[in-house]
């Protein structure tokens, strides 16, 4: 009797599939909450929580409350794609996801296939964190807007900068055996050899993602290479991993990375001391000096122990809510096509824009190190007393690149 | 002595089933057919579609895992290996047959993945199936981490991290049914589930089904009488690797992707905690567990912040407490509801029901609040656990909890020893009726 | 070349002791109890946790003291009111029971500690280079690591040639059934080998937490390679899972600097191979592959000989 409860407990809830009365806006937050990924998950779940908190208090999206659910996929493709049709049964239409490429792949898969299957409940997708080119070029969908940079445009800012530093001669690449891992080291060599063929490419090392628990191999062979920077997509526990070993070893060079600022990442450089050798390419970073980005900085800091890593997804949901005003509709096929082109204020100050031809939103990108503090810089991170500093600021259009996507559109 | 011979294989044999004994054999698969036609009717929306669909692909998976755990002996880490690779043979092959616009239809298409599972397992079988015990389970782990490193390795065939999709929709339509929606999916994995699992139920009451549990329980003695428990254990593996396989292929049809998550560990101990929780001593204890461990998956994590926690005491207390898991507890009633005496243990359940409950609440209750401090500091101490609203930053609640999970453990104490008593006693009952235990 | 011999073998070394500190309960619980410990690598867990919080408050080396005691007298609860239990109905039952403890304890450490990695460092005392060696550093604690692995590995060897307890123990490993009708309490010893071992797996913890990353997560990562180093090794061989140990981690330092592939070998594949399975085959660097050696090793050593380089029983 007792299991035959527990179980009716467990399973109504999602049997019934009741669609709500469309009092609210919900968006389903599909990402990690439990197991390896759920640090970076969680961090996502409160910054969109406090961003919806942030559009209700001037009254919501079209005068409707916005709400964020959250839905654990424990960052598995196959459970986030169970997690996307709970999602819609219980009348949601929009979707955000961003920790991993290959969920965000299956999930465009899913949202192309379940609209083409469906018209009339139409969902749409919001991808705020995975950068893995393909989606926004060969396998592009109509129903998925990119707000982070992918990583062929991150590789692209970041060489223009490397470009102006002339101490930069010999380069390692370092970097997870997947997808993405893969694309920052086919990029950085063909990039860096159009733009600085001075540069030699001393190394080029793949290893497997999340499974290496001690780097000290690795960091012997960039010793023994002779490298004086070195350019990782790492991130997680690979990347703190990386330093700690690189430090251990007394390793001294130049790191050029994608995720630096995430989860464990400053507590790690700190730890290692290397003050102001690690750079962080991103659309945003505390500390630099915009009116509305501070208050909005302090305000979030109050409320929760962690920063904003995620410029991209204030960006997001201001902007998904200026997309409802302008199609006065929160049709997702009207909010896409609101969506379609649109200029947009970015949360650090500039001018970004959504292309049409792919969905990839352009934003200004800023080179940043992370190190001890000055006057200027007033913000740290996870209370290691250090902080980010800007290095340089890439303009919109020095970010963009070619798409090769051809839009079907409905 | 010719005549005595004669005689051996009329008592050998067992006895034509009864009429009436037949009808009802027959009457549990037709009934269950029935129920598998009728299900979508009463819950129609997508997700519970989709919860059906993996219920019965996790049946399949279970069932034949179950043909080398319960049935001959063999705790394998890595049966997700021949799953994975059924799914993977089978994306390739929808996409084969659309690009070239064969013939087949999407029916067909776990025959693919059923005989990718077989060909592995008759591969990679033969050197691991020579022991059993914890040889056999090291290799199956060793071979799993291999098969599965391998597929970020070998990008071209299974698409590394992102993996292979596919459209179902693309392939040879059959009547008009594209396979687009969900419910069709769900016919198509509900038909197949029934073929797998007759399939499965017939290969149990072979003499192969009965030497592989001669295995299980005496190799040496299988040696005496002529049989080479190694050929056996093979046997079993490839008949087990094909049923993985036709499984991994319909969860391919019904995601329409296959990736490396496929042959992964988190797969294979699924499918062993499936299959144990459920019961390995019975044919449908896999069943009963792959419905049980599917639904809690899916469900808990939408009732609770910390379901892994949950996940985990619920495995301790049923291995700890139903060591013949689920169905093993609900078959130990058997004798008593044929010997009529199921009614004296019945006021005891109830007696012990209260207390076990206020026990539970109690500890759940002592969680979510825990929970609420520590991991959401500074948010609304209205919380919602399990579908029931309270505040937390009320101290009476940690009063509450402490006296459930305390009161409530002193008293379920004495009141288990009474069921223990009373089921002792209808067991006697029983017995002295003679039927057997 | 020389450089890179003698420093990957350096690393070799130092890795391959890091697994034996990890390793060293296991292989005692694993070769007396029989019991396939999914959890141990939790109780490593708890180790370095417990280690990070006691060191906050009483600083580094009472934790080295006081972590394992608590994870030890947590490890020999949970044989006596758990494990006891379900000890009679099978390996089978043993095994799911740690793995829902696994589940557990990894979901009650990221209530209390969060999911986030916590900011264990290394005591001021040991946090220098120890020394230099083609101008990479050593650092001390590392050595100290290597040190206190030693001083197990001979400490354990000692307690189970030379003493009593140990040669009861011994006895246990091989005819538990005739021990007991010897009148020893087997169950005790049951329960003390298990505190032992994952007391063991807390000092490892304690350890290994500053010296990588202290994190919710750290215990997923590491479970199937200590069943790999235990039974390469041998059951119930502790020579034999040290000798695995100091194996792996060689075989995987010097795997991981090594850039050779079939394609740097034979020469690049003809084109039009090029969108093949062969290619990626052909192109796989030894360095990618790595992390699979100790998989391949362990599957290689059961075909080939089942008891484990030094084991006595077979598994």
């Amino acid at each position: 009797m007792r299991k035959l409860a527990l179980i009716a407990s467990i399973a109504l809830p999602m049997l019934g599939g009741t669609a709500m009365a469309q009092e609210t806006v919900k968006i389903g937050y599909i990402d990690p909450l439990s197991g390896g990924g759920a640090s970076v998950g969680e961090v996502g779940l409160k910054t969109f929580q406090f961003l919806a908190d942030e559009l209700n208090a001037k009254g919501g999206i079209l005068g409707k409350k916005v709400e964020i659910v959250p839905l654990d996929n424990k960052t598995n493709p196959q459970e986030s794609l169970i997690q996307a049709q709970k999602a819609i049964d219980g009348g949601i239409r929009y979707i955000t996801q961003g920790n991993g490429s290959s969920v965000a792949g299956a999930l465009s898969d899913f949202v192309t296939k379940f609209n083409d299957r469906n018209p009339g409940k139409e969902v749409l997708y919001f991808n705020y964190a995975a950068v893995d080119p393909v989606l926004t070029n060969e396998k592009c969908s109509f129903w998925h807007f990119r707000w982070d940079a992918n990583s062929d445009i991150k590789m692209e800012a970041l060489t223009n900068y490397i470009k102006t530093v002339p101490a930069v001669k010999n380069v390692y690449l370092i970097n997870q055996d997947y997808s993405f891992g893969q694309s920052v080291r086919s990029q950085a060599r063909a990039m860096l050899g159009a733009k600085r063929p001075d540069v030699k490419i001393v190394g080029d090392e793949l290893h497997p993602l999340l499974k290496i628990t001690d780097f000290a191999p690795y960091i012997a062979k960039i010793k023994a290479s002779g490298a004086d920077s070195v350019i990782t997509g790492n991130w997680g526990q690979d990347f703190a991993l990386l330093l700690k070993a690189a430090a251990d070893a007394g390793l001294k060079v130049s790191w050029f990375t994608y995720y630096a600022g995430g989860t464990g990442g400053p507590t790690a450089i700190k730890q290692a001391g290397l003050n102001h050798q690690v750079f962080q390419i991103a659309e945003g970073i505390p500390n630099l000096g915009h009116a509305s980005a501070d208050v909005f900085e302090k305000a979030l800091r109050a409320k929760y122990d962690f920063s904003l890593f995620y410029p991209r997804a204030v960006n997001e949901m201001r902007m998904f809510a200026a997309a409802a005003e302008k199609a006065k509709s929160l049709d997702p096929v009207k909010v896409a096509a609101a969506l379609e082109g649109m200029e947009f204020e970015v949360f650090d100050g500039g001018k970004g824009n959504m292309r049409k031809d792919d969905h990839q939103f352009f934003q200004p990108m800023y080179i940043a190190s992370f190190g001890e503090r000055t006057d200027k810089e007033p913000f740290d991170e996870e209370k290691t007393g250090w902080g980010w500093k800007l290095a340089a600021k890439i303009d919109t259009p020095q970010t963009v690149l070619p798409t090769t996507c051809k839009m079907e559109r409905p | 002595m010719s005549d005595a011979l004669a005689k051996i294989p009329a008592t050998i044999a067992p006895p034509r089933p009864a009429a009436s004994d037949r009808l009802k054999f027959y009457g549990i698969w037709i009934g269950a057919a029935l129920a598998l036609l009728v299900l979508p009717k009463l819950f129609s929306s997508g997700g519970s579609l989709t919860t059906f669909s993996l219920i019965g692909i996790s049946i399949i998976f279970s069932l034949s895992y179950n043909i080398l755990l319960g049935q001959t002996g063999m705790l394998s880490f890595g049966h997700a290996v021949y799953y994975g690779l059924g799914g993977f043979l089978a994306i390739h092959a929808i996409n084969i047959i659309a690009r070239n616009k064969f013939a087949i239809p999407l029916p067909l298409v776990p025959l693919v993945g059923g005989a990718a599972g077989l060909v592995f397992a008759m591969l990679l079988g033969w050197v691991s199936t020579r022991r059993s015990g914890t040889a056999f389970a090291m290799i199956s782990l060793g071979v799993a981490e291999l098969v599965a490193s391998s597929a970020l390795i070998l990008r071209t065939f299974f698409g590394g991290e992102a993996g292979v999709s596919a459209n179902r929709t693309k392939v040879l339509r059959l009547f008009d049914w594209s396979f687009g929606p969900q419910i069709q999916i769900y016919y198509l994995v509900a038909a197949w589930t029934l073929i797998a699992v007759i399939a499965m139920y017939a290969l149990t009451r072979t003499p192969l089904g009965r030497m592989c549990n001669a295995v299980r329980d005496n190799p040496e003695r299988v040696q005496f009488v002529g049989y080479d428990p190694h050929i056996i254990r093979y046997i079993a593996f490839c008949f087990s690797g094909l049923f993985a396989g036709i499984a991994g292929a319909l969860a391919a049809i019904n995601f329409e992707i296959a990736n490396s998550a496929y042959l992964g560990a988190v797969q294979s101990g699924t499918v062993l905690f499936a299959t144990y929780i459920g019961g390995v001593g019975f044919f449908i204890g896999p069943i009963v567990g792959a419905i049980f461990v599917t639904l809690l998956s899916l469900g808990l994590s939408d009732l609770t912040q910390v379901w892994q926690l949950y996940f985990g005491l619920i495995f301790i207390a049923v291995v700890m407490f139903a060591p013949g898991g689920i169905t093993g507890l609900l078959m130990m009633h058997r004798p008593l509801l044929k010997g009529g005496t199921l009614s004296r243990v019945l006021p005891s359940y109830l007696v012990a029901f209260v207390p076990t409950l206020a026990m539970i609440t109690g500890l759940m209750l002592a969680i979510e609040t825990t929970v609420h401090f520590t991991v959401n500091p500074g948010e609304d101490s209205h919380i919602k656990a399990f579908g029931i609203p309270f505040d937390a930053a009320n101290p009476a609640i940690w009063a509450v909890a402490a006296v459930l999970l305390i009161g409530g453990f002193i008293i379920a104490r004495k009141t288990w020893a009474r069921v223990a008593g009373s089921w002792d006693d209808a067991l006697t009952a029983a017995r002295e009726k003679g039927v057997a235990a | 070349m020389l450089e890179l011999i003698v420093i990957s073998t350096l690393n070799g070394v130092l890795y391959g002791m890091l697994l034996f500190l990890m390793a060293s309960g296991l292989t005692v619980i694993f070769s007396m109890l029989g019991v396939l410990n999914f959890a141990h690598a939790s109780f490593y867990m708890l180790g370095a946790f417990f280690g990070f919080q006691i060191s906050r408050w009483f600083g580094f080396w009472p934790a080295l003291i006081l972590a394992p005691l608590l994870a030890g007298a947590l490890g020999a609860a949970v044989e006596r009111y758990g494990l006891r239990h379900v000890h009679k109905n099978g390996h089978v039952a043993e095994l799911l029971f740690t793995f829902g403890l696994a589940f557990a304890i990894e979901e009650i450490v990221q209530i209390i500690w969060g999911k986030s990695p916590v900011d264990f460092r290394v005591p001021p005392l040991l946090d220098f280079p120890a020394f230099t060696l083609f101008s990479t550093n050593y650092p001390a604690f590392k050595i100290f690591m290597l040190v206190v692995s030693i001083v197990i590995f001979i400490g354990l060897l000692v307690v189970l040639k030379r003493t009593r307890i140990g040669l009861i123990v011994q006895a246990a490993l091989t005819h538990p059934h005739m021990v007991g009708h010897l009148g020893h309490n087997v169950g005790r010893i049951f329960m003390l080998v298990f505190g032992v071992g994952t007391a063991l797996a807390a000092v490892a913890g304690v350890i290994a937490g500053p010296a990588l990353v202290t994190q919710s997560n750290m215990a997923g990562l590491l479970g199937p390679i200590l069943f790999v180093v235990v039974v390469v090794g041998g059951l119930g061989s502790l020579p034999g899972a040290f000798i695995a140990s100091l194996l792996i981690g060689l075989v995987q330092t010097f795997a991981v600097s090594m850039n050779g592939s079939l394609a740097g070998a034979f020469g690049p594949l003809s084109p039009d191979y090029a969108a093949t399975w062969l290619s990626d085959i052909w192109n796989v660097t030894v360095a990618q592959i790595a992390p699979i050696m100790p998989y391949l090793l362990l599957v290689l050593i059961l075909i080939f000989r089942p008891m484990g380089l030094l084991g006595t029983r077979d598994t």
